[in-house]
C-alpha cells in the first residue's frame, strides 16, 4: 500500500476543494463528508495505480466524480432538478449589461454580481441538472480544461462543451431570476436587445 | 467576424479552447466593439464569481477522521501483510 505520509502530503491540500465540489454534488453537508471520505480512501487504496507528476486533481476528482455517480446520485433529496428550456443565451447578461442598460439608468452589471450573496450562487449552481452542474463546477470553479473535463466525467469533448454551454445558460437564467425576486433588475419581460451588429 | 459570430464562440474563447487563428479575429472584433467587450467582460466577471464564491472549508473534526481513517487503513495492511508468527515477548 502507498507510503501513507507521501500521499498525505500530496493528496491532503485537495480536501477543501473536493469537499466544495463534493457539496456542490450532493447539496447536503453529512453526504459530502462520506463522499469525500470514500474519495480519499479509494484514492489512497490506489495511489499505486496513480503516476506520480501527472495530473493529481485531475486524478481526484475523477475518482470523487466516479464514487458520486456510484454512490449518491440515486439519492436525489430535491425533486426541482427540471431542465430549463432552451434558456435566452447570456440572459443575465442582457438584462442588466450593455450600453442600452447604462443608458436607461439600470444598476450596473458589477453591482448586480456584487450584490449576490454566496448562498445564491451556490444554490443556483445546485439547482442544475446534475451533468450540467458537474460540468460547470469543474469547468468554473475549478479550471479543469475540456479535455481534463472529458476524462473526469468520462465523455467526449463534444459533450463536455454542450453540457458547458447548456449549463452556463441555465446557471444564468437562475441568477437572473433570484436578481428579479430581489429587485436588483426590473422586471422586464423583453431582453436589453441584441448586441448591436 | 460579426457579432453574432463573436457571441457564439464567446465561450470557446474564454475557456482558452480555440484556434489561434479565431482568437486572434475575436479580439480584433472585441477591440472595434464595445458592445461585445462589454458582454465578454460581465462574462469574465460572472465566471470569477462563481469561481470565487462557491468555495467551501471542509471542517476540522472531518480533516481528522480522514486522515485517521487513512491510517486506520494504513495499519490494517500493514497487519495483514505481516507473516504469522509467535508474538516475541520482552525480557523478564
Amino acid at each position: 500500500m502507498a507510503d501513507q505520509a507521501r500521499f498525505a502530503e500530496l493528496a491532503m491540500p485537495y480536501m477543501d476543494a473536493l469537499y466544495s465540489a463534493a457539496l456542490r454534488m450532493t447539496r447536503n453537508p453529512a453526504d459530502a463528508e462520506d463522499l469525500v471520505q470514500e474519495t480519499y480512501l479509494r484514492a489512497y487504496r490506489g495511489y499505486g495505480g496513480f503516476k506520480e507528476g501527472t495530473n493529481l486533481k485531475a486524478w481526484l476528482y475523477k475518482i470523487l466524480t466516479n464514487t458520486f455517480i456510484n454512490g449518491y446520485r440515486a439519492k436525489k433529496r430535491r425533486p426541482d432538478e427540471t431542465e430549463l428550456d432552451d434558456q435566452e443565451e447570456f440572459a443575465l447578461f442582457r438584462r442588466i449589461g450593455g450600453l442600452e442598460a447604462a443608458a436607461a439608468g439600470r444598476t450596473p452589471e458589477s453591482e448586480v454580481l456584487d450584490a449576490m450573496p454566496d448562498a445564491a450562487v451556490k444554490e443556483a449552481l445546485e439547482a442544475l441538472p446534475d451533468q450540467f452542474r458537474m460540468a460547470v463546477l469543474l469547468a468554473d470553479v475549478e479550471g479543469f480544461s475540456y479535455k481534463e473535463i472529458a476524462e473526469i466525467m468520462d465523455v467526449p469533448v463534444g459533450t463536455v462543451m454542450s453540457r458547458l454551454h447548456r449549463g452556463r445558460r441555465q446557471l444564468q437564467a437562475r441568477l437572473l431570476d433570484y436578481a428579479r425576486e430581489r429587485g436588483l433588475v426590473p422586471e422586464a419581460p423583453e431582453p436589453a436587445g441584441q448586441a448591436a451588429g | 467576424m460579426d457579432c453574432d459570430k463573436a457571441y457564439v464562440r464567446m465561450y470557446r474563447y474564454l475557456d482558452g479552447e480555440i484556434t489561434v487563428w479565431r482568437r486572434w479575429r475575436i479580439t480584433r472584433h472585441l477591440d472595434k466593439c464595445p458592445p461585445c467587450a462589454h458582454g465578454y467582460d460581465f462574462e469574465i466577471e460572472l465566471r470569477e464569481v462563481i469561481a470565487t464564491r462557491c468555495r467551501d472549508t471542509v471542517p476540522d473534526d472531518v480533516k481528522r477522521r480522514i486522515a485517521e481513517a487513512i491510517e486506520h487503513a494504513y495499519k490494517e495492511h500493514q497487519a495483514a501483510a505481516q507473516p504469522a508468527e509467535p508474538h516475541q515477548q520482552p525480557p523478564a
